[in-house]
């Protein structure tokens, strides 16, 4: 099979211009191979960050708001009361939990819902003390939404089973109490509950500020803590079908419950921002490199076209059209965008390997860092796009050549 | 034989820059089917405008140009384009062969985009045309490796390729020695008086001229002599 006499001059024109032809690839396959790089490492971070907010948040939580007094208080009989606004509520209790978690379980968008009971707490032993968030729940029901049994460093969440007097604590407390699984901790709340607990297990999450506050007890235990009784439960926690969605579902479960409903992304608000705004900035520089390359390469075409502008007024005089020239030239331009931006997701992916391959200490391990299918896809495409646009504005102005003008000269 | 395969009706045309220039002033000429017709004149009569404006490269003119008893003024690009590459071929004083390529591929290359045969024909006859010019023997060769000469038949073998009725040659040994002079003629001759083709060359050269069938004279953008009406008449 003989190629079509377009191809056949394209292909003339590569090879006798072995130098130059490597010159335009390798510009795309720089810049190809960038992009790729840029944004898997912007992306890899990303997921590195969302897996960590996932780690201690649900996507959903609900809870009572705090409510305030009215600053006016207008009787009727014309004399208005005013008074400093302050919280009035006396309790954080969610009524009747069961049915509440049920309902929200009913929700198709809803994966999984647990509830908790949260309070203050405050860990001793001897003088030392600190304050922290004292959660009480089923460990089991929990290490299924969180993974926390990933997280233990010593002891198990087993053992916290109907396990009154036991407790888990973070990495942090053990470390600050000089305390380890089967020893003893004295936890105390804002309600003036005084325990001696058992440590059952010890976790780490790697953010220092869950693993120094944050201690889980089974849900008798913390109602105990509270001075309430069985169905006293302060949150729930929700995970859905997608988080990116949260937003939606929020709105949803709203309607239907009269407490505060509110996502992951509220409460970590900060985390996202700063996610958001550094791959604003991967996108932006990694895009203003392709673009260079791009004129790079429109700058390599034109000259191209310059020099070979005697061949492309043979050509229209023997017969060939405006529509040929542009495929011959556009073809040139394809090959060096199919070849760069081979080359480029090549060397792109060496410097993913290379990166992932460093150790950058814990709690994150190796760099965050992986081929994802689509940045490779939308690489590759932005490649061809970039040599194809950057190769027709010159061959457009080839298929303009007036042969006439030439051969005048 | 007296069909006109060529013809122009009050062709004018003008140049606007760098002043407004009347280059060529009301041409009628027709060429016969199987004439070999060639086109003198001083230097700036406006021969190779005319050329152009025949070979449809030069759109820019007002009147008509008939090829082939059609009438292409005002045909896309498109259409112009394939016109000439089944009808017209075009000899240029200086040689301009694409220097990457091979002899042969250089004269292969309109009968490619024409389509009408296969490779391995057009490959064939594309050594048939270098053989009638004397160059079988540098057929694969780059044909920036080839003297002035050389390239300048390599460039007539080229215009034969598609076998146009009509070829158009502007100074076409204006760079020749004798020899490849006398040669470029008589294969010119041989294509009129044995395939019946049509040519009509631009030459300073006097003996050349005279040596066709027919001199048409320009001067100061107009025909002066040679026109077809006087030819009608000799002939009649
Ligand atoms: N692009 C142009 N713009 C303006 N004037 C032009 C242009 N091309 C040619 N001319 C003028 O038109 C006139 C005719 O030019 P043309 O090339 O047709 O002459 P010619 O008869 O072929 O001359 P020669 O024998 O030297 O080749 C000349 O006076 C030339 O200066
Ligand atoms: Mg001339």
């Amino acid at each position: 099979m003989r190629l079509p006499v377009n191809l056949d001059i394209a292909l003339t024109h590569i090879v006798t211009r072995k130098k130059q032809t490597l010159v335009t690839a390798l510009g795309i396959t720089i810049g190809v191979s960038i992009y790729l790089f840029m944004n898997s490492l912007s992306s890899g971070f990303s997921d590195f960050s969302r897996d960590n907010i996932f780690q201690n948040n649900a996507h959903i939580e609900i809870y009572k708001e705090d409510e305030m007094s009215q600053p006016l208080f207008d009787s009727g009989s014309g004399v208005v009361l005013i008074s400093n606004p302050q919280i009035t509520t006396s309790s954080k209790k969610l009524s009747n939990p069961e049915k509440l978690l049920h309902d929200i379980k009913a929700e198709p968008y809803i994966t999984n819902a647990i509830s908790l009971v949260e309070f203050s707490a405050v860990y001793r032993r001897g003088d030392t003390q600190i304050q922290g968030r004292g959660i009480g729940v089923d460990m089991l029901d929990y290490a299924d939404m969180f993974q926390t049994d990933e997280l233990m460093v010593a002891g198990s969440i087993q053992d916290l089973r109907d396990n009154l007097n036991g407790i888990i604590i973070g990495s942090g407390i053990a470390e600050k109490l000089s305390l380890t699984v089967g020893q003893n901790i004295t936890v105390s709340s804002t309600e003036g509950i005084y325990k001696v607990l058992r440590i059952v297990g010890i976790f780490s999450t790697g953010s220092t500020q869950m693993d120094e506050t944050r201690s889980y007890v089974n849900t008798t235990t913390a109602q105990q803590y509270l001075k309430e009784g069985p169905s006293y439960v302060t949150t729930i926690y929700a995970n859905t079908v997608d988080p990116d969605n949260s937003l939606q579902y929020i709105e949803e479960l709203a309607g239907i419950i009269p407490y505060a409903v509110e996502d992951w992304t509220v409460i970590n608000k900060d985390i996202i921002t700063q996610d958001e705004t550094r791959q604003l900035m991967m996108t932006a520089i990694s895009l203003a490199i392709l673009i260079m390359a791009g004129f790079g390469i429109y700058n390599i075409l034109s000259t191209t076209i310059s020099q070979k502008i005697d061949d492309i007024a043979i050509l229209k005089a023997t017969g060939f059209n405006g529509r040929d020239v542009i495929n011959i030239f556009l073809s040139e331009a394809l090959f060096f965008g199919l070849i760069g931006t081979a080359l480029g997701i090549l060397v792109g992916i060496c410097l993913i390997g290379i990166m992932k391959s460093i150790y950058i200490g814990q709690p994150v391990g190796n760099f965050p860092i992986s081929v994802e299918a689509d940045l490779v896809l939308l690489s590759t495409l932005l490649g061809l796009v970039l040599t194809l646009c950057a190769g027709y504005f010159p061959a457009r102005r080839a298929a303009d050549v007036d042969p006439v003008e030439i051969f005048r000269r | 034989m007296n069909d006109i395969v060529l013809q122009t009706q009050n062709l004018n045309k003008f140049f606007h820059e760098p002043v407004e220039f009347h280059v060529l002033k009301d041409i009628n000429v027709s060429v016969h089917k199987g004439e070999f017709v060639s086109m003198i004149g001083k230097s700036g009569s406006g021969k190779s405008t005319l050329l152009y404006c025949l070979s449809t490269m030069d759109n820019d003119y007002s009147g008509e140009v008939h090829i082939l008893n059609e009438n292409v003024t005002g045909r896309k690009d498109k259409a112009m384009a394939a016109i000439r590459n089944k009808n017209i071929g075009f000899v240029f004083q200086f040689h301009y062969l694409l220097p990457e390529f091979t002899c042969l591929k250089n004269v292969m290359l309109p009968a490619l985009k024409l389509g009408k045969h296969t490779y391995e024909e057009i490959e064939d006859r594309a050594y048939k045309k270098l053989e009638i010019l004397g160059l079988k023997d540098q057929a694969l060769k780059q044909s920036i490796k080839l003297s002035g000469g050389q390239q300048q038949r390599v460039s007539i073998a080229r215009a034969l390729i598609n076998e146009p009725e009509i070829i158009l040659c502007d100074e076409p040994t204006g760079n020749l020695d004798t020899k490849n002079t006398d040669m470029v003629f008589d294969v010119f001759r041989q294509l009129v008086d044995e395939t019946n083709k049509t040519i009509l060359v631009v030459t300073h050269d006097t003996d050349f001229a005279a040596a066709s069938d027919r001199t048409i004279e320009m001067a100061d953008g107009r025909i002066v002599s040679g026109n077809s009406g006087l030819y009608m008449e000799a002939r009649a």
